[in-house]
């Protein structure tokens, strides 16, 4: 047994040399000369190509499928159908299939799959299957799913309601009839995918035992184990998944999709490995996205400021299996019931199956949906009040060491500074001036020429940023290996996605052993070697598996000193070590750190160095009837505030300048920090501005680059990143998590800005040329 | 499908390569070359990813049909090292943390060396012209065009 994890500062006599320092990314320079080895690059020999055959009609039973002149193909492997294998259910809803038997029940439901010799060849044997189907009813709409009598997506569940989550504390109903102002609007926000660089990819290959090595571009290594071993009938421990380097996932990566199952039957059927990756136009075609919503909410206040209560209600589509999507709600209700100290919140929030696109998780998990009305909804309300919309925010804003009545245990919280900050230096003072008038010309509004008007606005954020218990355990697994000449190994349960955690994870590791950053490895790729994780999601990295790295670091670090205390002969408690060496305290006497390992291994009864650890936050999962509790051991605060210039001319839209200050607890490595801010930053831009799949008829219509617009260096303005300090007192030297956050207030700051430029305020994203446009013409 | 013989020389070397016609360059690189440093992104020039240099002026190699480079030079991420050390650009963006995923990496340090060659000291705004065309869903480009003016300093 370990001693309970009780971090209390100061962490160590020595200032920090290693935590808190800009290092560069451990594999930066082998990906920017083009050394890293990504999915896509792998070859092994007697390799196939998998291609998958999609229904490409959203709702119908399937009444015959021939394979055979695709089988007589020469240089096709392997054809499987629904036919050639067992009904297994797998996905965060057991409700999908590797390949759909019966019917299909969306555009991109997988008929049959191929493995060939090469790319032409698999798309040919794909050319020659014969499906035939019978049409059945479309629900693209998830009120007409909802509506008595629709026909059923799936046909053994009793209707197309997945679920309803409903929330409430305080007494939000009549809490609206105390409230001296409410505003009240309807959103409506779009399908939006993660548009990562590198494409799903996977590669599966069978030994002759039957067991199965699967790398895949997953970022739940350990969940894909069990989540195969549900879909294959393949027992877990059989199952071993390798991460090459990922290009890119944000949340694509977080449940089993088709594809895996897939490459897994194509390979057992060709006795060969098979490598499925996806093109681009799969990608937006057939991964999940994030959900569509449609919204209505209320926000009441008191007259002296105080907010008051909170309603939203909402109408999800989950599309046509649930996968993560469905469950976004989660961390909606957590915005509109704890971003700010809020006395009644109701939240209900329904969720239909479709014959749409499935839903999954993507960065920021419902937060850049809810932040989007809870914050433009923020701003209406301190017009009413006729306050300032930074005061507004100020006199409510969340505060350390308080529980929301969500039973959220915040504790360390910078929301008040962040506020402070982005408002001082986007020249918040400036806003009343600069509303509507352009840079050139400070002329009031009915006299300009130019048609170019520019806008200051704010937005806030609440997020999880020590883990998320939405599993039973948020455990994570971490060893320390030191060896005769001091490299140290980190073998992490956690995943790097790109994010940089695995840097951060060997800054603590450094910083704990008092070795250099480059003394340190990272091990962190294959379930065979590293130990249990949980995933990487929901902020957490840093955070969990931070902590248990730095457990398995300090194990680790108490048997060298030890060794070096009996060497020395001095108490091991008066032992300190940086830069490789260890020393007493006083300074009398040192030693060098290999040298004491080395010792270790070379003595009668010796040991060797092996630290262990297991960090599971002290968290609960949220009551499965109220939804109350306190899901993370951390929550981190940000708030960006934004300069845009409005052609009322074109409606487009243009971001000058944004400033991001987010409280991360203690930046580990403040460059990757920023990195995580800035690069969220820009999705949110994109979930502003540009970012629309566009869903017709349960068809991808922009399924291209070309038309689904991400922002490039030319759209991206200059970001100025502020980190917010607080030390939070569960985190691995004070860290919080803060890979999501990002991305979630940009589009708000936005919304509010461009109502000070023009005094419209948009309720639907992308908040494009045209419906600003619009919205300007419906205005006048 | 018949296939044809090219000559090319690929990061200063000569390659004879049988390709088909239907091949890109970016097949050729990464298939018959391995040069895998040079990324399928999109396979429609949208993206960047797969930027190489081609007779010294940066393209989408996905769409570069490979037997249209016979007799011609190209310069993929691998072949921007000097004396086997990183190039400048490749230093820079690493030391400002203008990596993360890397994926669209490769093609970033091409389009930067491309852009140096012909500017040495480049404006933020021709940084960001030159480098727009490769999608990057990261980092928001922010350490990267830091990076970039950083070198050009």
């Amino acid at each position: 047994m370990k001693d309970p994890h009780t971090p209390t500062p100061p962490y160590s006599t020595l200032p920090h040399s290693v935590v808190g320092q800009r290092v560069p990314k451990l594999d930066a320079m082998d990906k920017a000369t083009g050394r890293a080895e990504y999915g896509h690059d792998l070859h092994l020999p007697g390799m196939l190509v998998g291609k998958i055959l999609y229904a490409r009609i959203p709702h119908a039973r399937i009444l015959s499928i021939d394979v055979s002149r695709a089988r007589k193909l020469p240089g096709v492997k392997a054809v499987i159908t629904g036919a050639d294998n067992p009904i297994r259910k797998f996905g965060y809803g057991m409700d999908n299939t590797p390949i759909k038997g019966d019917k299909v029940r969306c555009y991109r439901d997988e008929v049959a799959a191929v493995a060939a010799i090469d790319e032409d060849t698999a798309e040919e044997a794909l050319d020659l299957i014969k499906v035939e189907y019978e049409p059945l009813p479309n629900l693209f709409d998830p009120a007409s799913a909802l509506a008595e009598g629709a026909p059923l997506v799936h046909e053994d569940k009793q209707s197309n309601l997945f679920t309803r989550y409903d929330y409430s504390h305080g007494d939000a109903e009549r809490a609206f009839d105390s409230a001296d102002v409410i505003v009240e609007s309807d959103y409506e926000l779009p399908y939006v995918t993660h548009s990562a660089m590198e494409t799903s990819f996977c590669l599966a290959s069978f030994d002759l035992q039957g067991r199965l090595t699967l790398w895949s571009t997953t970022q739940i290594p350990f969940l894909l184990q069990r989540d195969l071993s549900e879909a294959l009938g393949v027992p877990g421990r059989d199952i071993r998944v390798i991460q090459p380097a990922i290009g890119g996932a944000f949340g694509r990566g977080l449940d089993v999709y088709p594809f895996e199952p897939i490459a897994a039957l194509l390979a057992k059927a060709a006795s060969k490995p098979v490598r499925v990756a996806f093109t681009r136009e799969e990608e937006f075609m057939a991964s999940a996205v994030r959900q569509p919503a449609r919204v209505h909410m209320r926000t009441g206040a008191k007259r002296d400021g105080t907010l008051w209560v909170r309603d939203a209600r909402m109408l999800l589509d989950a599309g046509a299996y649930i996968s993560w999507g469905a469950v976004t709600p989660l961390v909606m209700m957590e915005t509109v019931a704890s971003l700010y100290r809020i006395p009644h919140a109701k939240f209900v929030a329904d969720v239909a199956y479709t014959n749409n696109p499935p839903t999954g998780a993507m960065r920021g998990y419902g937060n850049p949906q809810s932040t989007f009305f809870v914050e433009t909804q923020m701003d209406m309300v301190a017009e009413k009040l006729g306050m300032d919309p930074v005061e507004f925010r100020l006199l409510n804003a969340n505060r350390p060491n308080e529980e929301t009545l969500q039973g959220l245990k915040i504790t360390s919280c910078g929301l008040k500074e962040c506020i402070t900050e982005v408002a001082e230096r986007i020249g918040w003072e400036r806003r009343s001036q600069v509303a509507g008038y352009t840079a050139q010309s400070q002329s009031p509004i009915s006299n300009l020429q130019s048609p170019l008007r520019r806008g200051i606005g704010i937005a806030c954020t609440l997020n999880v940023g020590g883990g998320a218990r939405i599993y039973r355990s948020d455990g994570c697994g971490a060893t320390v290996k030191v060896d005769d000449f001091g490299r140290v190994v980190l073998v992490s349960g956690s995943t790097e996605i790109g994010q940089g955690s695995e840097t951060a994870l060997a800054q603590i590791v450094a910083e704990s052993l008092g070795v250099r950053i480059d003394d340190v490895s990272v091990i962190n790729s294959d379930t065979s070697i590293k130990p249990w994780d949980v995933g990487t999601h929901a902020s957490r990295t840093t955070f969990i598996a931070g902590n248990a790295a730095w457990i398995a670091a300090k194990d680790a670090r108490r048997q060298i000193f030890d060794a070096a205390a009996q060497m020395l002969q001095v108490p091991a408690d008066t032992l300190e070590s940086r830069d490789r060496i260890i020393r007493t305290k006083d300074g009398t006497k040192s030693i060098a750190f290999d040298k004491v390992v080395r010792s270790m291994h070379y003595r009668e009864g010796g040991s060797v160095v092996i630290g262990n650890g297991w960090y599971d936050p002290p968290t609960k999962l949220v009551d499965k009837d109220t939804y109350k509790g306190n899901i993370s051991a951390a929550y981190g605060f940000g708030a960006q505030a934004v300069e845009v210039e409005v052609d009322i001319e074109t409606g487009k839209v243009r971001v000058l300048k944004i400033v991001a200050a987010h409280d991360v607890g203690r930046a580990i490595n403040p460059m990757y920090v920023e990195g995580q801010i800035e690069g969220g930053v820009q999705m949110g831009v994109g979930y502003a501005l540009t970012e629309e799949l566009l869903v017709r008829e349960g068809r991808v219509l922009n399924p291209t680059f070309l038309d689904y617009r991400v922002p490039t260096a030319l759209d991206m303005p200059q970001i100025e990143t502020v980190i917010v300090e607080t030390a939070d007192p569960e985190g691995p030297f004070g860290a919080k998590g803060v890979g999501e956050m990002g991305g979630t207030p940009t589009a708000p700051a936005i919304a509010n800005a461009i109502y000070n430029a023009i005094g419209v305020r948009l309720t639907q994203v992308p908040m494009t040329g045209e419906r600003v446009l619009k919205a300007i013409r419906e205005n006048q | 499908m018949p296939q044809h013989q090219i000559t090319l020389t690929v990061n200063g070397d000569l390659h004879e390569l049988v390709v088909d016609p239907r091949d890109s360059l970016l097949d050729a690189l990464r298939d018959k070359l391995e040069l895998r440093g040079t990324h399928l992104g999109c396979d429609s020039g949208d993206c960047g990813a797969c930027t190489v240099l081609l007779d010294n002026e940066p393209v989408p190699s996905c769409l570069v049909l490979a037997i249209d480079t016979d007799r011609r030079e190209v310069v993929t991420v691998e072949g921007v090292l000097q004396n086997g050390e990183p190039h400048p650009v490749q230093k820079a963006i690493v030391a400002h943390g203008g990596v993360q995923c890397g994926y669209c990496t490769p093609g970033i340090v091409v389009s930067s060396v491309a852009l140096l060659n012909h500017h040495p000291h480049p404006t933020e705004g021709q940084v960001r012209e030159a480098i727009a065309g490769n999608l990057c869903r990261c980092t928001g480009y922010q350490k990267i065009v830091e990076a970039i003016l950083d070198v050009s300093k």
